[in-house]
């Protein structure tokens, strides 16, 4: 293709001044001037955003160290073994522990159980339609419900409805419906990253769905769905409102035996134990006590998620 | 066929950029070997070569956009008009209000054709709304973009096609008034009216500003350039005037490339 | 050979006599569990309807629109309004802490900071987004309010600054990360265009990246405040029970969760008294409601597609 110079036929487009020039607006010394301006505002802005970030780094290195601080001297073996008592030197938490326990026996089966079909039903089964997206909608909706309204739905359906108390069954049924969303989000997620081609290869040798589904799709997703679930139960084993609104009391002295029994949990122990210090004292340093158990348990939680996440991650 | 336009490679016009033993490494990797170029005023200088050979690395390091890039270390000189640009004494943001840049896949602002045309006067001081109508009148003239769009300043520039859009980009380039022009294979996206649209205007632009750019398309670069520089697995193999590369290479790789026996 | 026919006969006998029943019953139990997110949504609606309606019937409008709230008192009266206020303000204390803070350092790694920095910085906001918020309630009553004791003296244990304070602390990570998500999907050419114009990064995240990602920074805010207003544990231990109407942060305040709570913890029995936390309840969930789905809808409607 060949160019000729066209600026006969075209029209003139780049205006000129009177000595034949290019036009110019601007004096290049101001915009040189400003610049200095421009970029000491640059380098402020940047060191003051970092105040940010160190901001929150300071809280954390705070909150860590004043309830770590309050709480040497009271957690020992000892407080990890006792009962709970009206003597503070002699309570313990081991009734709390066995409490949080067996509140997650009910919620890890109820809400693996419910979470991940409700995955499968809406990632492999359901057709794009209405009543499915109905359910997604329904799902990130109840993701953003406080937890009083799950404590308020307990009380009223388990609690009252099915007469279960404030026993750990009623607690542990409240707070699956309450992490449910956690798990669901998670396992869809999980499901979505199989790839087609796996799948395909099943199809093709003549599997049907269901068989794929338990024996390609399941497997694969897994990791992902492990993590979910603990998320989901970090989420739980730290929950306080559900529980306090279903009743679940502050003084347990017995250890709780059965799913039916009355129970407390380690957040509703450091909930009435921060209430009263104005009474007791000592009962802040048991709650900073047990708030370091809890958070160690959590953390355990969370590594073992890095971990399972870091080592099963499979790029395809 | 080659224009004899073409020929404008006059060796009295001034020196741009002259550019001394540059190396480039990105980590360990050198993607710049020893280059040695001299880029003249009021010229289109084409960068060819395969993919991969280090063109794009090269336009970028001349106005300083291989900064973003981590673990990247330079040594050697640029000189752009005698001055260093990896020096302290100048200001990377100074050197890009004269050596402008265009890129392969347009990218406007999502917001109104003005925005986008009047953002670069206004973060570098202008404020005046007269000055800045003046300016975008102009800019979108000179991009030859002005009466397609001048009864929709202030709609989004997204609601333009793909070669409205680099006409934009490079509309927007030369509102601050730079001196060079960059073009990162500018028309590599575009379909070929839009292609043919942009090399009549890079033909018009070079008579106010130096042009530089990259190409994948070796008949563009014969069509616009006035010099053209070959450059192979980061290497600078040959360059001058692009009559010579192209009827007359001094050496056989550029020859090969020419010809198709490999790129 | 005559072994090859020998399976290839036993698995065309298998397919052919194959139990479909499991392949039509999972699905079904597949749809009956998704149901149940569905059934518990109607459960709370339910619950939160039936006996608010109960409240309804015994409680005046003119009563409700009040601000006098004492269920327990000799004459009880259930002015919802002492609520409302206690959970506005110590949302909007939240707020303007969460925001500022939160965005900013949303910039910081979004924009400034390098690989090295981010992979240790994200963690951190992971670890304090983990923290329960009994933790925090606790952290608000044994330090931020003696600390603040120290700083303002007329400020009495119970009051709304302190939890509104650590609340905002709880949200910045939400904060942070929904805002950096959306800023980092902003594409780099824009980034790279604005920069070969001579802009500064700061100009560059002010004036293109902000302004293209606002829609999912907005609706970040939507979604934090909504986290504020269903917050129940900071508040109740660090805000008290009081149910004055007033806009003084430095006394106590009694938000719509911490009523319910209180409420709940104690004996509440049948009556209007109980029936309140249900018309408590709704309100606030149709408060979430709705800020839920202002969020998502922000999110959708100014949504730039690059």
């Amino acid at each position: 293709m060949n160019h000729h110079n066209n600026s006969e036929n075209n029209e003139k487009n780049i205006e000129l001044d009177n000595e034949g020039k290019l036009k110019t607006f601007f004096n290049k010394d101001i915009t040189t001037k400003r610049m200095n301006h421009r970029i000491l505002l640059d380098k402020v802005g940047k060191k003051l955003f970092s105040v940010s970030i160190l901001f929150a780094l300071l809280i954390l290195v705070i909150l860590f160290y004043r309830i770590g601080v309050q709480s040497i001297g009271w957690l020992d073996l000892q407080f990890l073994t006792s009962n709970l008592s009206i003597f503070p030197e002699k309570a313990g938490i081991f009734g709390v522990l066995i409490g949080s326990f067996l509140l997650m026996v009910v919620v890890i089966p109820v809400t693996l159980l419910l979470g991940i079909s409700t995955a499968i039903y809406l990632e492999e089964y359901a057709k794009k339609g209405r009543f499915q997206a109905f359910v997604d909608i329904n799902i990130s909706n109840l993701a953003g419900v406080p937890s009083v309204i799950f404590g308020l739905l307990g009380l009223t359906v388990f609690g009252r409805l099915l007469n279960l108390g404030s026993s750990i069954l009623a607690g542990g049924l409240t707070l699956s419906l309450l992490v449910l969303p956690i798990i669901v989000a998670a396992g869809q997620e999980a499901i979505r990253a199989v790839p087609g081609f796996l799948r395909d290869g099943a199809y093709a040798m003549g599997a049907t769905k269901w068989t794929t589904v338990r024996t390609v799709v399941l497997p694969s997703a897994l990791p992902g769905i492990l993590t979910g679930s603990i998320l989901a139960v970090s989420r739980a084993i730290g929950e306080t409102a559900p529980l306090v609104v279903l009743g679940i009391p502050a003084l347990i002295l017995r250890v709780p035996n059965s799913l039916m029994s009355d129970f407390t949990a380690l957040p509703i122990q450091i909930y009435y134990w921060t209430l009263d210090t104005v009474l007791t004292p000592e009962y802040a340093n048991m709650a900073a006590a047990t708030i370091v158990v809890l958070l160690v348990l959590l953390f355990l939680l969370n590594s073992v998620a890095i971990v399972i996440r870091n080592k099963y991650q499979r790029r395809y | 066929m080659l224009n004899e336009k073409n020929n404008n490679n006059n060796h009295q016009n001034n020196i741009v950029y002259d550019v001394k033993n540059l190396n480039l490494w990105y980590g360990d990797v050198q993607g710049l070997k020893d280059i040695n170029l001299t880029i003249r005023e009021n010229q289109v200088t084409a960068i060819i070569g395969p993919s991969g050979c280090g063109k794009s690395t090269f336009i970028k390091t001349l106005n300083r956009m291989v900064d973003n890039i981590p673990a990247v270390r330079t040594s050697g000189e640029v000189l752009y008009y005698g001055t260093n640009i990896f020096s302290d004494t100048l200001r990377v943001e100074e050197l890009r209000t004269s050596v402008g840049m265009v890129f392969q896949k347009p990218n406007p602002f999502p917001k109104s054709i003005y925005e986008n045309v009047v953002y670069g006067p206004k973060i570098h001081g202008i404020s005046d709304k007269k000055i800045l109508s003046e300016i975008t009148e102009t800019s979108l003239k000179s991009a030859s973009l002005w009466e397609e769009v001048k009864d929709r300043l202030h709609t989004n520039a997204y609601g333009l096609s793909g070669g409205q859009q680099q006409r934009l980009c490079i509309a927007r380039s030369l509102a601050i008034q730079p001196e060079v022009l960059l073009m990162d294979e500018p028309t590599s996206a575009l379909d070929p009216i839009a292609t043919n649209k942009i090399e009549e205007l890079i033909n018009e632009l070079k008579k106010y500003y130096t042009i530089v750019i990259v190409t994948h398309n070796m008949q563009q670069a014969a069509r616009i350039a006035d010099s053209t520089a070959f450059f192979l697995n980061g290497e600078l193999v040959e360059h001058g005037p692009t009559s010579e590369i192209f009827t007359n290479p001094r050496d056989k790789r550029t020859d090969d490339y020419i010809s198709g026996r490999f790129g | 050979m005559s072994e090859s026919n020998h399976v290839r006969d036993i698995i065309r006998n298998n397919i052919k006599h194959r139990n479909n029943r499991l392949e039509i019953i999972m699905p079904k139990l597949f749809l009956i569990a998704g149901s149940i997110s569905i059934f518990t949504t109607i459960g709370i609606v339910l619950t939160l309807l039936i006996d608010a309606y109960h409240f309804f019937e015994q409680v005046p409008i003119r009563e409700i629109f009040s601000t006098k709230l004492a269920p327990l008192g000799v004459n009880p009266s259930f002015g919802i309004l002492p609520l409302i206020n206690g959970t506005i303000i110590t949302s909007l204390i939240a707020m303007i802490v969460a925001v500022p803070v939160g965005l900013t350092a949303a910039m910081y790694l979004s924009e400034f900071s390098s690989e090295n920095t981010r992979k240790i910085i994200k963690p951190i906001m992971e670890v304090l987004a983990g923290i329960p918020t009994i933790v925090y309630g606790f952290f608000a009553y044994s330090f931020v309010t003696p600390l603040l004791m120290k700083l303002i003296p007329t400020l009495e244990p119970k009051n709304a600054l302190s939890p509104g304070i650590v609340m905002g602390i709880m949200i910045i990570p939400l904060v942070t990360s929904l805002s950096e998500d959306a800023m980092s999907s902003v594409p780099n050419d824009m980034r790279e265009g604005a920069l070969a114009l001579g802009s500064t990064r700061l100009e560059v995240t002010l004036k293109v990246v902000i302004p293209a990602a606002i829609s999912g920074i907005m609706a970040s805010f939507v979604l934090a405040i909504s986290r504020a207003i269903g917050e129940t544990m900071i508040v109740t231990i660090a805000s008290g029970s009081s149910k004055n109407f007033t806009l003084d942060i430095t006394q106590s305040m009694q938000t719509m969760t911490a009523y319910i709570v209180e409420f709940t913890s104690g004996d509440a029995g049948i009556g209007t008294g109980y029936y309140s936390l249900y018309a408590v309840g709704l309100v606030l969930f149709i408060f979430t409601l709705m800020m839920n789905l202002l969020s998502r809808y922000i999110s959708r409607k100014y949504r730039e597609e690059y």
